[in-house]
């Protein structure tokens, strides 16, 4: 039975995520600045994860510190779910102006793009869970990438007088804190570069206290 | 493909030179092309001599500092970018190696801009061309070019009000010492060691200048062996001479080394090199003519209108920090003229954010230095501690109040970061909504502190009870010191706490005398002088005072002397104390000046014998307080 499966899911599954899946044989870990680093966010129609929908997605990939910006993602989904009281957030109208994929096309755009690398997202969970549903849909398996959340990494990396008194980190806050200009704010593309940037001065504060290795990075 | 950051890239470059001279759909081509690069504070972008890169750079926040290297191989800044500033443009002009360094002088981040797509686009864009070159000359070493460029893109060059020194006579050294065309090298040398001095001016029968001969000299051309220690000094030294009369500026005999590349010229009577020799300048002379005016600086600072300003000024400090050390002047000294300074620019930064806010400070208030500025021994840059006490006020206005302060306190700090003082990384700064409050709540804060004394307590305490005022109305300082000491006689356990925490560094030697060095991380072979050296003697120096309710003295090596006064028993260890202490401060800003850092690791491998050796003898007063801490607290078993 198990084989059978296994064969099954070998015969059923499309190239694009066996090709996906190949980023994750043999893989090594590598210093900390040779590694690319993809820093993602999802605009949708709300917050249940299966009931509604990816509308955009936004990434930005970067090698140590070095963001490119002909390197981004930027995607946009056609999806019939509409609900229009969040268009106040993200304003993303159904019918907006831009090149709109289908969901599957947007998929393989992603993996594409984020290969093997380690993710990284604000409120991690949210986003991940909106793309494992959107891979589910598809017959697809999860996302197989390490994660990193900048909200949970951002609490660690303060001082042990602070840590105690647990606020949510939203990423307005963060922000704020850590100086990163605000611009774009809820949109896809725009939130991932704040992300990114986030990330990257919170690994600038962690570089001088010398905690700068995978096993705090992600929380082994 | 619709890419919105590329947008965003774009929005920010086009209002600034030369983008703003460039069609709009040619510059969103440029955008999506641009690489953000985020730095942290003292990242490298390039250094001299990098193979050029495929990009020139554009500031978006922060500010980066352009660094020229001198002949003695020291960073002189040149230019500090800021946000809209271009620069790293050589490689669009020559495609030459680098020529200067680039370091952020804070956190930053920086548009890449490729070359090929920025030519490609604006190679017949005759504006942008010239706005290129104009800026390209502004970064690089020619104070004349920098003063034909009417100072239009130069809002900030370091060196523009150092005119008052620039143009004072330079002090050259007189007596020079000599030897005749006949010496050999050796003689030459054993004159030199004799005198302790780094070059020797040969001179011929008449006593005018031949030639030149420095340390490097011996070191390149006979320890080497190339030529044998008997060479006659004409062989060897560097000839002609470069002279000037002796009423040369600063300015001029800065001039004349960097034109020629030398470290040192010659003063002759006419100025050739046909007349006797009267002196000589060195380098060294000049960078002591720039930097070693206090009051010049003090000037500057109360003058200063906008933060840029008051950062140029403090880091002139910082140079005369280099050559007061260099010049073996006392570290108590150093300490006093800095602490000066360094309250000046809080002052100063306190009252241009006051300009800023909407309205007056509502009630009184005073901002206070903690930590090491509080006890006004900050050399070199570290990260900022401070606080607000404001009067206390009715209830129904007191949120509104305390949101004025914080305000004001974001921007202060802000500033300060930007001066170069670090954000303190626990966050014990006055915009932080715990440590602004009124008076009334801080005596509770400090009561529940001394009461209920605990872990977290102790670490805050060690900060907090540093307290010095340094703008706005001391009274409120005072009333608290007061409260304090009252709260102080109320109980032991609260000094028992504060000696146990001075002992938490043990000795800075092992049972073996070996130097207990870091084991964690990186940090390996590094000692850290300030955890294991100075940190117990400013802990014991603070409960101390504290139990002899002294008041107003804050720094540890006058709190050590004080108390050296008020018990004659202990006198000798208390004034060993206070010795170590400085010696201990001015081994850490060596350090600190050698490797551009705060100084407080040290590499053991780097230190001679001789500075090991007095490191040591440092370490004895450290062993005998924490010992006497031990008795007089009753510590053995408390724990």
């Amino acid at each position: 039975m198990k084989l059978f499966s296994w064969f099954k899911k070998k015969e059923t599954y499309p190239d694009f995520w066996e090709a996906y899946l190949g980023y994750f044989k043999n893989k090594k870990e590598q210093p900390v600045p040779d590694t690319r680093f993809v820093a993602f966010d999802t605009e949708t129609t709300g917050f249940n994860i299966k009931e509604d929908r990816v509308l955009s997605i936004g990434a930005v990939s970067f090698i140590d510190k070095k963001i490119s910006i002909n390197e981004s993602l930027e995607l946009y989904v056609k999806q019939d779910v509409f609900k229009p009281e969040t268009v106040e957030i993200h304003g993303l109208m159904r019918s907006d102006n831009v090149d709109k994929v289908s969901e599957l096309e947007a998929i393989k755009a992603f993996l594409k793009y984020i290969k093997g690398d380690i993710l990284i997202a604000h409120h991690a969970g949210f986003d991940k869970g909106m793309i494992n549903e959107m891979l589910q849909r598809h017959g697809l398996g999860k996302l197989k990438n390490q994660f990193i959340d900048t909200g949970v990494l951002y609490k660690r990396s303060l001082h042990i007088i602070y840590q105690e008194r647990a606020k949510p980190y939203s990423l307005d806050f963060l922000g704020k804190e850590l100086n990163v200009p605000m611009v774009d704010r809820h949109t896809a593309t725009g939130d991932a570069l704040i992300t990114a940037l986030v990330f990257l001065k919170i690994l600038g504060r962690l570089d001088k206290r010398k905690h700068l290795n995978w096993g705090y990075l992600l929380n082994k | 493909m619709k890419n919105s950051i590329a947008e965003r890239v774009n929005d920010f470059i086009k209002n600034y030179p030369p983008f703003n001279f460039i069609k709009p759909e040619s510059l969103l081509e440029i955008s999506k092309q641009v690489s953000i690069i985020y730095l942290d504070k003292g990242d490298t972008l390039f250094k001299k001599g990098d193979h050029y890169n495929e990009h020139f750079y554009m500031t978006r926040n922060g500010a980066i500092t352009l660094y020229h290297t001198s002949i003695n191989n020291t960073l002189e800044i040149i230019n500090i970018s800021d946000g809209g500033d271009v620069f790293g443009l050589r490689p669009l002009i020559a495609k030459e190696n680098y020529k200067l360094t680039a370091i952020a002088n804070e956190e930053s981040i920086v548009y890449a801009i490729p070359i090929d797509a920025f030519q490609l686009i604006t190679q017949k864009n005759a504006r942008v061309q010239k706005f290129l070159i104009t800026a390209f000359a502004t970064n690089t070493y020619d104070p004349y070019t920098a003063e034909e460029a009417g100072k239009i893109f130069v809002d900030y060059l370091p060196n523009n009000n150092q005119d008052m020194v620039n143009f004072q006579t330079a002090n050259y050294s007189k007596n020079p010492i000599t030897c005749p065309l006949t010496s050999t090298v050796k003689e030459a040398a054993i004159i030199m060691s004799k005198h302790r001095i780094g070059c020797i001016i040969v001179v011929n029968e008449n006593n005018h200048p031949s030639g030149i001969i420095t340390n490097s000299d011996i070191k390149n051309k006979i320890a080497t062996g190339r030529y044998p220690i008997e060479t006659l000094v004409t062989k060897i030294m560097s000839s002609p001479v470069i002279t000037s009369s002796k009423g040369i500026t600063v300015a001029e005999g800065q001039l004349q080394m960097i034109k020629h590349n030398i470290g040192h010229l010659c003063i002759t009577k006419d100025g050739t090199i046909n007349s006797k020799l009267i002196g000589v300048l060195t380098h060294h002379d000049v960078l002591v003519s720039l930097g070693n005016n206090p009051s010049v600086i003090l000037k500057e600072i109360k003058r200063a209108k906008r933060t840029r300003e008051l950062r140029a000024a403090r880091l002139k400090a910082e140079t005369l920090i280099k050559s007061y050390i260099e010049q073996s002047i006392p570290i108590s000294h150093i300490f006093k003229i800095m602490a000066q300074i360094n309250d000046a620019v809080t002052h100063r930064a306190v009252k241009i954010a006051i300009k800023k806010m909407p309205s007056k400070p509502p009630v009184a208030f005073v901002w206070m230095s903690l930590g090491s500025q509080g006890r006004k021994e900050q050399l070199l840059f570290t990260d900022q501690d401070n606080a607000i006490i404001f009067e206390d006020v009715k209830e129904g206005i007191y949120d509104e109040t305390k949101a004025y302060f914080l305000d004001l306190a974001k921007l202060v700090t802000k500033s300060l970061n930007k001066i170069g003082f670090e954000y303190c990384e626990a966050d014990m700064m006055a915009s932080n909504a715990e440590w602004c409050k009124s008076l009334t709540e801080w005596k509770s804060q400090f009561n529940e502190w001394i009461l209920n004394p605990d872990e977290k307590a102790m670490l805050l305490s060690s900060i907090f009870f540093d307290f010095s005022p340094t703008y706005g109305d001391d009274s409120l300082t005072l009333k608290l010191s007061e409260s304090i000491y009252d709260t102080l006689d109320k109980t032991q356990l609260f000094f028992k706490f504060l000696g146990r925490d001075a002992l938490k560094n043990p000795s800075p030697l092992t049972f073996f005398k070996q130097f207990v060095l870091e084991k964690n991380g990186d940090q390996k072979d590094l000692f850290n002088i300030k955890s294991r050296a100075l940190m117990p003697l400013i802990d014991a120096a603070r409960v101390l005072t504290l139990t002899n309710r002294i008041k107003g003295v804050n720094s540890t090596y006058e709190r050590f002397e004080k108390l050296a006064e008020l018990e004659p028993n202990n006198k000798e260890l208390y004034e060993s104390c206070s010795y170590a202490f400085k010696a201990l401060s001015k081994f850490k800003t060596k350090q600190g000046i050698l490797h551009n850092n705060t100084g407080k690791f040290i590499e053991l491998s780097t230190l001679n014998k001789e500075e090991q050796l007095k490191l040591r003898r440092c370490f004895k007063p450290i062993n005998e307080i924490q010992e006497s801490l031990i008795l007089r607290f009753d510590l053995k078993n408390f724990g």
